[in-house]
């Protein structure tokens, strides 16, 4: 299950020239395909796959009673698992802390943006507004699910259109939907991962090159019509990282994401249609 | 109102159309996709593998461990993840069923775990999760005494009907609806897996189990093909 120590070597040694298993570069992602229609029942659904890796993602909405500190607006809960399908080291049972926390940081990515506007979600000030659940799993790990789930959580929200709610009984009727898309803003949030292994920093490592990471740092990263605004950052991991390393990861950040994030919103604007 | 024709057009006797592929999980040792239409299932299995803790063990069998897990958002009005008592009830019986043709002795002290997912929901989740694992397990190369197939079997008010859908589940008025889901094995044509909901007179249930042998020799066909490689999907 563990990753052999003769393996962590060989790729910590081919890193030091940065070379990779698969020949990519450093921050080079592997192919991302982004599907939807997964489950008709549900508002909104995507699959997505990073090389090997692939997670589902379902959005469902339903009514609830507003928080007291934010009367006029919807709410949103996101939570992950790893299926026991994803690889033998996954069992059954809760979700445990490495999916609690791809959750939040996901979760994080999407809320601070400002991509989801809550206020348009409120039904009914201080007694009813819509609330999003937003569902992960994967179902093959071979690394990076923390960008994948990100990436298919925005995909399912952005395909997602509400459900009949049915105002004289003030009622969701399940299995009935309309055309309207969920309000979103232009600030769509992307979140990417860089791991660090020895000196090195690299970006979707596969499930063996993750094996080998000492810490990571995770960015969800919005632009909208100005500049790029870093809306959520997690780090991973015991070992520190330095200043120079932080800053370096910020830059090359800005290069992923004109690289990686056109061609994803291209692929969720095609599923839109 | 009598129970006429069914509501999505289908002959009494006929299947939705049926997806079939397998290895669709690369890190599984074997895995497969199946489809009765709107119900799509996927499985994936892992083993055998040593069984840990220890005395779970068996020293003379295997043991199989089964999971059946319905998406979040597989239904309409969304199902709190985790295991309940119907999920829990149907991964044993899904478990059973499919134990029963698993060459177990062969795999001493160890366990083959067995997961299912339904990603959409149409009612006959747990057939189609049945036949996702009975492929899974042909993939991933586990001794096998013959092959499952599994099937829902309806009497909706005074009709046998193969294959049920949920607007058929929920039928009132008549007879009402009983749902009979099977499993058969493919060359004994034994039951692995049997329940009932309902009203059913015994003459009746004779038909539904002939029906049911009828469907599950077409099924194991698709599930023959798939195991081939054959990537099949009538739905398009």
């Amino acid at each position: 299950m563990d990753l052999p120590n003769i393996n962590k070597r060989r790729i910590l040694n081919l890193l030091k020239e940065d070379k990779r298993f698969d020949l990519r570069k450093p921050f080079e992602f592997r192919n991302i395909e982004i599907e939807t229609g997964i489950s008709n029942n549900a508002e909104g659904t995507a699959r997505v796959k990073i090389g090997k890796t692939e997670v589902i993602v379902g959005v469902k909405m339903s009514t609830q009673d507003p928080y007291t500190d934010h009367e006029d607006e919807g709410t949103m809960v996101t939570s992950m698992e790893f299926s026991p399908m994803a690889g033998d080291r996954y069992e059954s049972g809760p979700p445990q802390m490495d999916s609690i926390e791809i959750a939040r940081v996901v979760d994080r990515g999407i809320r601070e943006s400002k991509f989801v506007d809550w206020k348009k979600l409120c039904i009914k000030e201080g007694e009813k507004v819509w609330s999003i659940m937003i569902d992960i799993y994967c179902i093959n790990d071979d690394g990076n699910v923390m960008d994948a789930s990100a990436i298919g959580a925005v995909a399912a929200l952005r395909v997602a259109r509400f459900p009949k709610y049915n105002e004289k009984e003030e009622k969701v009727e399940y299995g009935k939907f309309t055309e309207t898309p969920l309000p979103l803003t232009e600030h769509v949030p992307f979140t990417m991962t860089f791991y660090k292994l020895g000196n090195k920093i690299i970006a979707d490592p596969t499930r063996d090159e993750e094996d080998c990471a000492d810490a990571r740092i995770t960015l969800g990263i919005s632009s909208g019509k100005k500049e790029k605004m870093i809306n959520s950052m997690q780090k991973g991991g015991i070992t520190s990282i330095t200043i120079d390393e932080m800053n370096a990861i910020v830059e090359q950040a800005e290069k992923v994401y004109d690289k990686v994030f056109p061609d994803i919103d291209k692929k969720i604007k095609h599923l839109m249609k | 109102m009598s129970f006429t024709k069914r509501p999505d057009k289908r002959k009494m006797d006929e299947l939705r159309p049926i997806r079939a592929e397998i290895g669709i999980i690369p890190n599984a040792d074997g895995s497969a996709l199946f489809a009765f239409g709107d119900t799509v299932a996927i499985a994936a299995v892992y083993g055998p593998k040593p069984l840990h803790p220890q005395h779970l063990q068996d020293p003379e069998r295997g043991i199989i461990r089964c999971n059946y897990n319905m998406l979040p958002f597989s239904v309409t009005e969304r199902a709190k993840p985790g295991p309940n008592r119907r999920s829990k009830e149907i991964s044993m019986v899904a478990g059973n069923a499919l134990a029963a043709v698993v060459d177990l002795e062969r795999f001493p002290a160890t366990v083959i775990d067995i997961e299912i997912m339904i990603l959409q929901a149409n009612a006959s989740t747990r057939c189609a999760g049945i036949n996702a694992a009975a492929m899974a397990l042909a993939q991933a190369g586990i001794v096998m005494k013959e092959m499952v197939s599994s099937v829902s079997i309806g009497k909706i008010d005074d009709k046998i009907v193969t294959d049920v859908i949920k607007e058929e589940e929920d039928w009132e008025d008549g007879e009402g609806a009983t749902d009979i889901p099977f499993t058969m094995t493919s060359r004994t044509k034994e039951i692995t897996h049997l329940q009932l909901d309902g009203r059913i007179q015994t003459t009746r249930f004779k038909e539904a189990i002939e029906a049911a042998k009828v469907a599950c020799e077409k099924i194991l066909d698709y599930q023959m093909r798939a195991l081939k490689g054959e990537k099949i999907d009538e739905t398009k």
